[in-house]
This record gives C-alpha cells, sequence and structure tokens, in this order.
C-alpha cells in the first residue's frame, strides 16, 4: 500500500495551448477512495493516465510511496488500472487474462492458478473462467477487468470512469460492489468519474477539477456543504445550486434550502417572494422553477425542492425563506468564497 | 421541386434491373473473357496435345501430367517455388510488421516515409525489376562496387549475383520482398490501427513488456488481418514470373526455375502449349488449398 503525490503536476498537450492539466498538488492517504471529479475536457483522465504512466507529464513530479516516478514505466510503478472500456484481450480466456499480469511480472508458475482462483471468487466469477471476453455481459467483463487489476496485488488502483458502459439498474449494484470492494481489499484507490452521485456516494474524498485546475478537494460534505467556488457550487447537487447576484456578491441557495416559510424554524432568515412558474412532480418530491419578486432579487430565477406535503399552482406568489446559516457566499469577480455578511434583500 | 425529382429519378434508377447489369457487366466481361476463357482454355490443352503451329487437337488423358511430372526441371520447378513462397513469406512479414510498428506512431517525415515505402509497390513491376537487374549486374553492379570499396569483396573474384545457383535464388527471394513489402505493410498499418489503443496500455500497465505485447497480445489479435496478408503474398509469389523472368529466367541451370517461368518457357517460347497448360492447371489445387485454409484461419480468429 502507498501514497500518490503530485506536485505542480502539469500537461501540455500543444505548445502555446491551454495545459490539459495544470500545477495539480495532491497527496492520497493511505487506503482512501479517493474521486477525480469534473466535467469531460476537465483534466481527470489525463491526471490518472499521467499518474499510471500512461502519459508523461510536461513539469511537475508524481511520487508513489514517496518515490519520484517520473521517469518510471508502468510496470515499475505497481499500479493496476480498470480502463472505461475494460480493455479486456479479445482473444484470450477470463483465466488468461487475469493470468497475464503474473505472467508479465514473472511471477513464478506455480501460483498463477491459486492466485487466479482467489481474485476470480473474490469477485464471484469462478464459473466464467474459460469463457472469452466477447461472451460475458457488462457487468462480468466489469468484474474479470477488477480481478485482472487485483490479481498482482498493487500497491494503487487507478479506475476510469469503470461504471460508465454500464446500464443504469446495474451500475448502481455495480457501484455497491466496487465500495464493498475497497473496504475488503483496503488499497489506495483513484476513481475517476464525471458523475457527481458516484463521487458522493463512493468516494471517501473528492477532487473536483475544471479546465486542468483543482478546484477542491475535501470529503463529499465539505465540497457539497461548503464549495469552494462558483463552479463547484453548481456542478455538485442535481438541480444545482442557485446563484443570485447581489452587490459585490453571489450568492448561493441550494435547492432544498429554498423552503415556505413557515416550514424554516430558525429565527435568523432570509425572506423571498417566489412566484412559481413551473412545477415538476418526481414522486418523492416537487421541483419548483419560478422568479423572486421584489426587493433587491426581483426578477432572479430560482429553483427550489421541496418534498410533498403542499400544493403549488403555477402563476400564484408564496412565502418562501431561506435560513441564513444555508446561504453560500461567493465573490462577484473571482467567483471563490467569501466569509458570511449580513444582507438585507428588501 | 427540384430536390424532389432529383430524388425520383435516383430512386427509380436504382431499382431498375438494367443499370444495375449495365454498371456490373463490365467486371462480368473483364472475369469471363480474360480470366475465366483462358482458364477453360488452359484446363480444356492440359488433356490434349496443342501445339503451337498445329492445327489439329487430340485428347490425350493424364499423359500431359505423367510427363511433366517425370521431368527434372518440373520437380526442380516445384521444389524452388515453394522454397520462394516460404523464403518470401517469412521475409515479407517479418519486414513488414517491423515497419508497420515504425510506422504507426507519428514523427516528422513519417509521410514522406509512408510514400517511399509504398513506391515499389506503385511502380511497375518490369521496371522495377530491369532496375534490379542492373543492380545485381555481373559486372556494373553497385552493390559489388560497394562491397568492394568497403573490402569485404575481392576484386578479382566478385560474387555473381544472378550467376551462382544459391545466390541468384537469394537474389530473386530478396528482389520479390521488396516488391512485396509495402503492399504488406499497408495491410498491418491498418490492422494495427484497428487495435483499440487502451489494450496495449493495459497490457503495459499489466507489466508486459515490449516482446510480449506484440507476440502475446498485439500479433494474436493480428491474426484475421496477417491470415489476408499472407494468403495474398502466397498467392502473388506462388503464381508470379516476372522476377524470375526478368532476372534469371530460370537459370543458372534451373537453379530458380519457377512452375509459372517454366510453364511460359515450355507453352509459349518452347511451341508446347499442352505441357505449358498442364504446368499452370498443376497450380490450381495448390492454390485452392492455400486459399481454403488461409481464410478458415482468418474466420476462426475473427470468430474466437
Amino acid at each position: 500500500m502507498a501514497v500518490v503525490e503530485t506536485r505542480k503536476l502539469t500537461k501540455v498537450f500543444k505548445q502555446g495551448e491551454l495545459g490539459a492539466v495544470n500545477e495539480v498538488d495532491l497527496e492520497t492517504r493511505e487506503g482512501e477512495f479517493l474521486v477525480f471529479l469534473g466535467p469531460s475536457g476537465s483534466g481527470k483522465t489525463t491526471l490518472l493516465r499521467m499518474i499510471a504512466g500512461l502519459e508523461h507529464p510536461t513539469a511537475g513530479e508524481i511520487l508513489i510511496g514517496g518515490k519520484v516516478v517520473n521517469d518510471l514505466t508502468p510496470r515499475e510503478r505497481r499500479i493496476a488500472m480498470v480502463f472505461q472500456s475494460y480493455a479486456l484481450y479479445p482473444h484470450l480466456s477470463v483465466y488468461n487474462n487475469i493470468a497475464f499480469p503474473l505472467k508479465a511480472q514473472n511471477v513464478p508458475r506455480n501460483l498463477h492458478k491459486q492466485k487466479v482462483e482467489w481474485a476470480s471468487s473474490l469477485l464471484g466469477i469462478g464459473a466464467l473462467l474459460q469463457r472469452k471476453p466477447r461472451e460475458l455481459s457488462g457487468g462480468e467483463r466489469q468484474r474479470v477487468a477488477l480481478a485482472r487489476a487485483i490479481v498482482r496485488e498493487p500497491s494503487v488502483f487507478l479506475l476510469d470512469e469503470p461504471l460508465s458502459n454500464l446500464d443504469a439498474k446495474l451500475r448502481l449494484s455495480a457501484r455497491e460492489e466496487l465500495e464493498r470492494f475497497h473496504r475488503r481489499v483496503g488499497t489506495t484507490t483513484i476513481y475517476v468519474t464525471h458523475d457527481q452521485v458516484e463521487a458522493m456516494a463512493m468516494g471517501d474524498r473528492i477532487m473536483v477539477l475544471n479546465k486542468g485546475v483543482v478546484r477542491q478537494l475535501g470529503t463529499p460534505k465539505d465540497v457539497y456543504d461548503d464549495p469552494a467556488d462558483t463552479f463547484v457550487a453548481t456542478f455538485l447537487g442535481s438541480p444545482p445550486m442557485n446563484l443570485i447576484e447581489y452587490e459585490d456578491l453571489i450568492v448561493g441557495i441550494r435547492p432544498e434550502h429554498f423552503r415556505l416559510a413557515e416550514d424554516v424554524k430558525e429565527t435568523n432568515k432570509a425572506a423571498f417572494k417566489f412566484r412559481v412558474e413551473n412545477v415538476e412532480y418526481l414522486g418523492a418530491e416537487f421541483i419548483l422553477s419560478g422568479l423572486l419578486t421584489g426587493g433587491k432579487a426581483d426578477g432572479k430565477k430560482v429553483i427550489a425542492r421541496l418534498l410533498l406535503g403542499h400544493s403549488f399552482e403555477v402563476g400564484s406568489t408564496y412565502d418562501f425563506a431561506v435560513a441564513d446559516r444555508h446561504l453560500k457566499f461567493f465573490d462577484r469577480t473571482t467567483e471563490k468564497k467569501v466569509p458570511a455578511r449580513a444582507l438585507t434583500w428588501q | 421541386m427540384a430536390v424532389g425529382t432529383v430524388k425520383i429519378k435516383s430512386a427509380g434508377a436504382a431499382q431498375s434491373p438494367l443499370l444495375g447489369f449495365a454498371m456490373f457487366s463490365p467486371a462480368v466481361l473483364y472475369i469471363v473473357l480474360l480470366i475465366g476463357a483462358p482458364f477453360v482454355l488452359a484446363i480444356f490443352y492440359a488433356f490434349s496435345d496443342a501445339r503451337i503451329g498445329s492445327g489439329q487437337l487430340h485428347y490425350v488423358g493424364l499423359e500431359n501430367f505423367r510427363s511433366i511430372i517425370q521431368s527434372p526441371s518440373f520437380r526442380q520447378a516445384v521444389k524452388n517455388s515453394i522454397i520462394f513462397t516460404i523464403c518470401a513469406q517469412i521475409i515479407v512479414l517479418v519486414c513488414s510488421n517491423i515497419l508497420s510498428i515504425a510506422l504507426e506512431k507519428p514523427f516528422r517525415g513519417r509521410g514522406l516515409v509512408r510514400f517511399l515505402l509504398l513506391l515499389p509497390w506503385v511502380a511497375p513491376v518490369s521496371l522495377g525489376t530491369i532496375g534490379w537487374k542492373w543492380i545485381l549486374d555481373s559486372i556494373y553492379s553497385v552493390i559489388t562496387w560497394l562491397l568492394i570499396w568497403l573490402g569485404f569483396v575481392n576484386r578479382y573474384s566478385p560474387p555473381m549475383w544472378l550467376g551462382e545457383e544459391k545466390l541468384a535464388m537469394a537474389s530473386v527471394i530478396l528482389v520479390h520482398c521488396w516488391r512485396l513489402i509495402p503492399f504488406s505493410t499497408v495491410i498491418l498499418l491498418a490492422g494495427r490501427t484497428a487495435i483499440p489503443k487502451e489494450i496495449p496500455e493495459a497490457a503495459a500497465i499489466d507489466g508486459a513488456g515490449f516482446w510480449r505485447t506484440l507476440f502475446q497480445i498485439n500479433l494474436p489479435m493480428m491474426i484475421p488481418i496477417l491470415g489476408v496478408a499472407v494468403l495474398f503474398g502466397t498467392i502473388f509469389t506462388f503464381t508470379d514470373m516476372t522476377v524470375v523472368y526478368i532476372l534469371t529466367n530460370g537459370g543458372p541451370y534451373d537453379s530458380t526455375q519457377t512452375l509459372p517461368n517454366l510453364a511460359f518457357s515450355q507453352g509459349i517460347q518452347g511451341s508446347d502449349l499442352a505441357a505449358g497448360a498442364a504446368i499452370s492447371v498443376f497450380l490450381v489445387p495448390v492454390l485452392v488449398v492455400i486459399a481454403y485454409l488461409m481464410l478458415r484461419v482468418a474466420h476462426r480468429a475473427e470468430v474466437n
């Protein structure tokens, strides 16, 4: 087991262009499940590929277990990686796919069978060993890819969007399986995804990336409750955080914190008039979208998420409120988080 | 309006059986007249006593085959054809593999290198081979000149590239390889780029080095396309007579004689059409078997 560290890690694909990854500083913790989260093009996969040794950094250092590994081959880094497409060897049986890393790393031949059986039973694919990858379902392929990754007992696991090829139902069970699997083997794991739900559900910590820059690194609770800037604020959460311009500030309100005034028990709260323009009924909750009316926030579009128990009519105006402690504050020019301030909306 | 008319026209044309027929008839005519008819005629001649200049034809059964099988020239030609084909195929496969690996990754001037590489295939065979005849000439050979200059070869007993039995065979094989390598390289390049990029990357992560990735991952995945390359190469080599005809015409002492060249020299130059036809027809079952085996290998690899 080992810690992965990057120091000012940068990758520029075309000279003169903006880097795909820019001066990323990162340090994983022993045995943690770290998620790189970002939209496509945010540099998360490039960062992962540099750690894997598939991409050479333009500048900066990568350390694994305290040793600089910039010039080491993927093999020498003792990492394992699961690709988005799984990249199983199509001409080899499941058994030979899992045994391939053992052969490649010259593990004594008499240990192969035992190790392959250990890895395949850990993932419940013992019955599939004689099959070819094309005879497997998506979920089974993913498990074979994982088995191939753990069989050599790597020091670090890298997973590149391993769930994105599965259908929605399978994705949920595969996610739970991955979490269970990580708890069981306890290997430091870096997981790349663009899916904020996956990131929130699985990550011990989440690193949010955009345009090759780290926007925030913290626990799921940190990044959700205390976003470092407006990008993180709107990227996490569905529907995204409402952003309302106020003098030199941008004020952020999560849709679930924007509630009927009578339901907000706190004494310190900001009150709004909210005209409902659209109601979406989602079974367990409502998504309301509409406009704030009157005061400094007049005409601002806002989305609210409410539990059932009330009825709303399109076109009517209701009294809504937000507890002060749920207001987030960002600088209007830098879009970075700033300390809370007392506001008067009227 | 105009668009509508065009659409109706083309849809109507696609349905007309006459147009379809007109479109493929040149190909059918070409095959029937230039390949089918001579082929049938050759089979017919092979069982007759046809000779150039003689108006009469008699059925002689397997007599032609019996006589060619007994002829030492023919046996030598069969042996040479096999050596020629196998050696050429091995050299072509190895070289075109190396070239396809070298040309896969982008580098400065790759386009130019690819263009130069294709030249032997694009240039007319006969012209290229005549060039080689000069390069390998007993007096004017630049290779000999270079070897003398480098001190590897004695000025007074230089190698006779086309005049010594073993050297002549080697020369014929190498010139043929020079011609086939570009074709094979292009096929293998296509096969190589068809392998998803993650697969060799996964192999690198799994700890495989260059050779293991090549022999256990890339080449096995390329078996269908390798099968096609070998099939074409084998047929081109087994049936080729240009290189042998121009360089050595089968000499010295039949040491580079191959079946197509023997068929030509006996059937056309020696006026014995029946013998020439029998030698040519002799190739057919061999090629059919090779083609069948290759296609099966390619198909099986694809299915698995």
